[in-house]
């Protein structure tokens, strides 16, 4: 990065607030930073939850045959004998279904763009605070509502006589609008309009603030890695929730106002609702980790103390990423009959991807080559994140091959895939940027034995659960199923416990973060030294309430 | 701060109208991602009209003009929707006719309720690639069609084979084109969520 001569230090509010109540504080917050810090704390409460549902999943799997769906069911819902194994089955579902909701809309949206994004990315480019500080603050407030109206679907009535909608988080007709009659779907498509509207809004406000409100002299090619990661982000956002707000207000009138868009009998088509779904869902797997990939830059840059290798690579590739992802979304859909040359398109395509990300990956290790090294807790999950992302990422590249996909999809090869880029992936990168970003947003030093401890437990953990889902995807067992044959009991068993390792690793981090505020070690400005240039680690930590009163001038 | 100072100051205020263009630039980018959602609908259904993606049959007011010495053969399927209480088969497996050559073929439906019933077919043919050159003069899936209790119909398709399908790659070495129907049933239509009689398994047979 360029070096800066800010001139910081000039902490007086010359705004002359009154202080803030706890109300106004939190409530109608404006800042930037206040609002991240709200996002972070929902983001740790959704990823609990969410990750809840994920261990009862594994206990489920743990053994063949039906463990403890039937008594969940006969405790939340009050079934009773064989209509609590029933209920149980589709409870099952319903937790596949909201695990993913909540993973993806709940936890690593809000932990990075609404989190770390809306904490550091005013800061890194020079600017006070947000463009909008007031829509800042409806977006977070409106993603509560959505979380609680997800949450609420899985307590109404899905199909007749079962709780909660199923049929995970792509929710195709037609068992989302004739399968599902009962007001729980309702809900979940009201939720994702929700998250979605506060997500555009997002979006919108990070877009003006990064092309607006840049210091003087920082030019988009002199941008932090992270600002252009959460631009590319803002724009696919912008571009591909409203398809997905279209695909599900169809399915919403499809089922309550007697349209048929998706449904056959009356000249609509069920295809269409994957084509739309998955043109917003596959740009949003890269909203959801290319936030990350401008963090791991920047933590791999600090603690190799060298700049980043080919910064103007690295951000290319991460436009050519976006980009690319608008148009490889069939790749989902091999297996609904499309013509042949359409699926040698799609291969094509989504393989071109591997160009720009490899670029990504080897540009990191070209950054620490010989690099001086220091294997702090923010560097070991950076260096976690690049391993495991590019198992996952080498998983991918098979997937995208039309012809072995039609004997992988659907199976917990595909399960395997994306947990690797996501659950070990952007979920790493959440970590990495938490113990990295943690000093400087609290003031205090985490522990870095408890940090350590969290990498390592969290690493045989995760790396437990899903490692052996490749060997059952490549055995033939199917997602999404309460139940297996006896045949792939071994891996599912190792599975679950590797899930129960994951969740201690989460009760671990939790210790390290109560830990570090019980004992206030005090971090100062820089903990990291002179590898860590970007501006925000020239500001005092925690930064004062409004920072650059006088802008930091880019040389 | 000095007056220098505050001219650099960013914010709303100094960026009012620039922050302008650039929402308005996202939210039509929005608003213009959302239709085009929509706008997917008729235009992948007239792309399909155009190129015969997908198997779309063409649908044409006059009978070929050109009639070719090669045959072709062309093979019948029917396929009936849960919840529509039709027998629907095809009169006549297959035939082999002479490229352009427009011929008249049948299908029977048999209403096996007790109550009147309609129903509207969907369609296509494979291979795919053919369905640019399979033209329909006149079809029974044009039209929703009524059947009373007990009662059989046969039901004619007027179609004929484009003489122009012999000459691209994709489709002049196809001897064999299969026409197929699946008739679904036509209600009135009710919003789903509100209808307390449909059942989980129906939406999984779809």
């Amino acid at each position: 990065m360029a070096g800066t001569s800010a001139a910081h230090g000039d902490h007086h509010d010359h705004h002359e607030h009154k202080p803030l109540t706890f109300f106004q504080r939190w409530f109608l917050s404006t800042n930037h930073k206040d609002i991240g810090t709200l996002y972070l704390i929902f983001a740790i409460c959704a990823g609990i939850i969410g990750g809840t549902l994920s261990i009862f999943m594994r206990m489920e799997l743990q053994e063949p045959g039906i463990q403890i769906f039937h008594g969940l069911a006969q405790m939340v819902y009050g079934f009773e004998g064989d209509a609590a194994i029933d209920g149980g089955k589709h409870m099952f579902n319903v937790f596949t279904t909201a695990h993913a909701l909540i993973m993806i809309f709940f936890m690593v949206m809000p932990a990075l763009i609404g989190g770390f994004a809306n904490w550091m990315v005013p800061i890194m480019i020079g600017a006070p605070d947000m463009a909008f500080p007031r829509m800042n603050n409806i977006s977070f407030w409106l993603i509560i509502p959505a979380f609680l109206l997800v949450l609420l679907s899985m307590f109404v009535e899905g199909p007749a006589g079962a709780y909660g909608a199923g049929g995970g988080w792509t929710i195709y007709p037609p068992f989302s609008t004739a399968g599902q009659p009962g007001p729980a779907m309702d809900l979940v498509i009201l939720g994702l309009h929700i998250a979605g509207a506060s997500s555009i809004l997002g979006a919108i406000n990070f877009i003006t603030t990064i092309l607006n409100m840049r210091a003087p002299g920082m030019t988009l090619h002199k941008m932090p890695l992270f600002a252009w990661s959460v631009l590319i982000t803002a724009f696919l956002l912008l571009l591909s929730l409203p398809v997905l707000a279209g695909g599900i207000t169809m399915l919403l009138t499809d089922r309550n106002f007697g349209t048929a868009f998706f449904a056959p009998e009356n000249g609509g088509d069920p295809i269409l609702f994957q084509h739309l779904f998955w043109f917003f869902g596959h740009p949003e797997v890269y909203i959801l980790i290319l936030p990350g990939f401008g963090i791991i830059s920047h933590i791999v840059s600090t603690f190799s103390r060298k700049p980043i290798f080919g910064y103007l690579g690295m951000a290319y590739a991460m436009v050519a990423i976006g980009a690319v992802g608008f148009v490889v979304w069939a790749h989902h859909m091999y297996t609904v009959g499309m013509s042949l040359d359409t699926q040698r398109y799609f291969v094509f395509a989504t393989m071109v991807i591997a160009i720009p990300t490899g670029i990504k990956i080897f540009s990191w290790i070209a950054t620490m080559w010989g690099g001086s090294i220091r294997f702090t807790t923010p560097m070991v999950w950076a260096i976690g994140f690049i391993f495991l992302f590019t198992v996952g990422g080498v998983t991918g590249v098979q997937l995208a091959n039309a012809g072995l996909d039609r004997a992988l999809h659907d199976t917990y090869y595909v399960v395997a895939h994306f947990h690797y880029v996501l659950s070990l992936g952007a979920v790493f990168a959440i970590f990495a940027a938490w113990y990295y970003w943690f000093p400087k947003m609290s003031g205090y030093m985490y522990s870095e034995f408890i940090g350590k401890l969290h990498f390592w437990v969290m690493f045989i953990g995760v790396n437990l659960v899903f490692f052996p889902q490749h060997f059952l995807g490549l055995a033939g067992m199917p997602r999404r199923y309460i139940d297996y044959p006896d045949a792939f009991a071994g891996w599912n068993a190792v599975s679950s416990y590797g899930s129960y390792i994951a969740g201690v690793g989460v009760l671990i981090f939790l210790f390290g973060v109560f830990e570090a505020f019980a004992k206030k070690r005090v971090a100062g400005d820089n903990p990291w030294g002179e590898g860590a240039n970007t501006l925000e680690w020239q500001l005092s930590s925690p930064p004062p309430f409004h920072q650059w009163e006088q802008l930091p001038r880019i040389k | 701060m000095s007056e220098t100072k505050k001219t650099e100051k960013s914010g709303p205020v100094g960026h009012g109208k620039r922050n302008g263009a650039v929402v308005a630039m996202c939210c039509s980018f929005v608003i213009g991602m959302g239709a085009m959602a929509y706008a997917a609908v008729p235009l992948y259904e007239m792309f399909c009209k155009v190129t015969g993606y997908g198997g779309t049959t063409q649908r044409v007011e006059q009978a070929s003009d050109v009639v070719l010495d090669q045959t072709i053969k062309v093979r019948f399927d029917a396929n009936v929707a849960p919840g529509l209480p039709w027998t629907f088969t095809p009169v006549q497996r297959e035939i082999e006719l002479k490229i352009g050559e427009t011929v008249q073929v049948f299908y029977k439906a048999r209403n096996n309720a007790s109550r009147p019933t309609t129903g509207q077919a969907t369609f296509n043919v494979t291979p795919e690639a053919t369905g640019a050159y399979f033209n329909k003069v006149q079809c029974f899936c044009f039209t929703e069609t009524t059947l009373k209790p007990g009662e059989e119909m046969e039901m004619p398709v007027v179609f004929f084979v484009d003489p122009e399908i012999v000459k691209p790659v994709e489709t002049k070495g196809v001897h064999t084109i299969t026409l197929s129907y699946t008739f679904f049933p036509r209600e009135a239509s009710k919003p789903v969520a509100a209808a307390a009689d449909v059942k989980a398994d129906d939406a999984n047979n779809l």
